[in-house]
């Protein structure tokens, strides 16, 4: 059963380190989306071990359908509505991100062996791979230009949230991570229109050239 | 059934690989192909020619295929095949064999830039570059194989190999096997990095550091790479096959079978991937460098 949860756990983080390193935004989408779907099975591997009830089956049900197919859903949308450009233009470069990931990774398991895990929660990958997803969301937001990409940042972000939240307390409250994928789900839905209409209108979602807009004219 | 027999047959099935690797590829392309005992008869009909050397050239250009060669013939001694110890094995040989590769590469590229042509220069440059990429991600692979099976040699490492190593360490081995795959398709110049087959285009690298060498030198360089492939090869089925579990003779047959599927991947990535461009080579092998890396932390773990 731990050796399921751990190809699991790999598997996320390396859609986390594609993500770093794609080029093009429909292969980061797809990588999310993958991303989403790996998530899902998590709450009932790690349920599994004392019987899995009927909530940790809606949990996983309930990922599938909105990080999985929702999200994507989403954002292909807004690329498709407004004339984003389908290669990305990050500040900082594919290789650079790769290395920075490399990095991350480093971080995500020093802090992870400096925060005990209570005993028989979980697997031993389950704290390093939320942290380093986290960190990777954050980098992701921090170092592209564009909104969309920005957002599936902040999508991966809350993955590795949901993955310490499955894996650390399993027995929490499974209603609380329910509440929270439909906070995510409202935030990243607003945002996918946001996105799609200013696309529209700007012809372009750049967040750089997007802090020159004003109210009122400069002189 | 001891080392030797691995070694032996490293020898003499070495250029049976790329044959196989041509006619998966053939296979695909749906044309017949060339004889799967192709590179034997290039290797006889240049054995049997004579060699022309440039006036500019000195002894470097001559040593470059021999010294490539003998290294390459100490590496398919370290390499272990079928489950038991190679003919030589020691504690941290896998840096050796990683030197060993070095030493053929450095050579290579020696004898290229001694022709004093720019395009070979260029090729060499590039296989200097590339290599500075595939080492990293090759060593610390082993490193995390070497963490997992508790040994210090490659015969320890793969020789050992066996179910239990597998259920108990799936992800950081699978990991490991993929990144040596990449680093192995880098090394042998195959597709995703370089093509064999074209002798046209300015974006080849390891066939232009070769292009001036003639004869039985060209013989040499072949049959070294050849056996690179071989030995490359025979360290990913290592890890990929846990034939320990099974009786010595089978084993064998079962490691053999095993490269010669490994040469049926090949054929298979070569007939669906186009060359990646040449900036985003660096990209895969760093990619094949951190699976490297995240195995190693997983086995840390």
């Amino acid at each position: 059963m731990n050796s399921w949860i751990d190809a699991d756990l790999v598997l996320i983080t390396l859609t986390s380190l594609v993500l770093l390193g794609a080029s093009r935004l429909g292969t980061s989408i797809r990588m999310v989306a993958l991303q989403g779907i790996l998530l899902s099975p998590l709450p009932l591997l790690l349920a599994g071990q004392s019987g899995f009830g009927p909530r940790a089956a809606m949990l996983a049900v309930a990922t599938v359908l909105i990080k999985g197919l929702g999200f994507p859903w989403l954002m292909a949308r807004a690329v498709r509505g407004g004339s984003q450009r389908r290669e990305m233009d990050p500040r900082i470069g594919y290789n650079a991100s790769l290395l920075a990931g490399v990095l991350l990774m480093v971080v995500a398991f020093l802090l992870s062996s400096r925060l005990p895990l209570p005993p028989g929660e979980g697997t031993p990958l389950v704290l390093p791979a939320a942290l380093f997803n986290i960190l990777a969301g954050m980098f992701v937001i921090a170092s592209r230009r564009q909104a969309i990409t920005q957002v599936l940042g902040y999508l991966v972000m809350e993955n590795g949230i949901y993955v310490f939240g499955v894996g650390i307390a399993s027995h929490q409250p499974l209603l609380v991570e329910l509440g929270i994928l439909l906070d995510v789900f409202a935030a990243v839905f607003v945002m996918g229109i946001v996105i799609f209409h200013m696309g529209r209108e700007l012809d372009h979602t750049d967040t750089d050239r997007m802090t020159l807009l004003n109210d009122w004219e400069k002189e | 059934m001891s080392g030797y027999a691995g070694l032996l047959a490293a020898l003499l099935l070495a250029p049976l690989l790329p044959g196989v690797i041509n006619r998966t590829k053939s296979f695909f392309a749906g044309r017949r192909g060339p004889p799967l005992l192709q590179a034997y008869f290039d290797l006889a009909k240049l054995l049997r020619k004579g060699a022309v050397y440039s006036t500019t050239t000195t002894w470097l250009f001559r040593a470059g295929p021999v010294v490539g060669l003998a290294a390459m013939l100490v590496a398919s001694a370290l390499a272990p095949f079928g489950g038991v110890s190679a003919p030589l094995a020691f504690a941290g040989d896998f840096l050796f064999f990683a030197g060993l590769l070095g030493v053929t590469r450095f050579m290579t590229m020696l004898a290229a830039l001694d022709t004093g042509s720019s395009f070979e220069g260029m090729g060499a440059s590039r296989e200097a570059q590339f290599a500075a990429l595939a080492e990293p991600a090759f060593l610390l692979g082993l490193t995390a194989v070497a963490w997992k099976t508790g040994g210090l040699s490659l015969s320890g490492m793969l020789g050992t190999n066996s179910f239990a190593t597998w259920s108990g360490a799936a992800a950081p081995l699978a990991l490991v096997c993929v990144s040596l795959l990449v680093v192995f398709l880098a090394e042998n110049a195959r597709i995703p990095v370089d093509d064999p087959n074209t002798h046209l285009e300015l974006t080849m690298i390891h066939e232009v550091m070769v292009l001036d060498h003639g004869g039985p030198d060209l013989a040499l360089i072949q049959y070294a790479a050849a056996l690179k492939l071989w030995v490359l090869g025979s360290l990913v089925v290592g890890i990929a096959l846990p034939v320990r579990s099974l009786a010595h003779g089978w084993a064998f047959a079962a490691s053999v079978a095993g490269m010669l599927g490994l040469c049926v991947v090949v054929g298979v990535v070569e007939s669906c991937l186009a060359r990646l461009r040449l900036t985003r080579v660096p990209q895969l092998l760093l990619g094949a460098g951190v699976l490297s890396l995240l195995a190693l932390f997983i086995g840390l773990k």
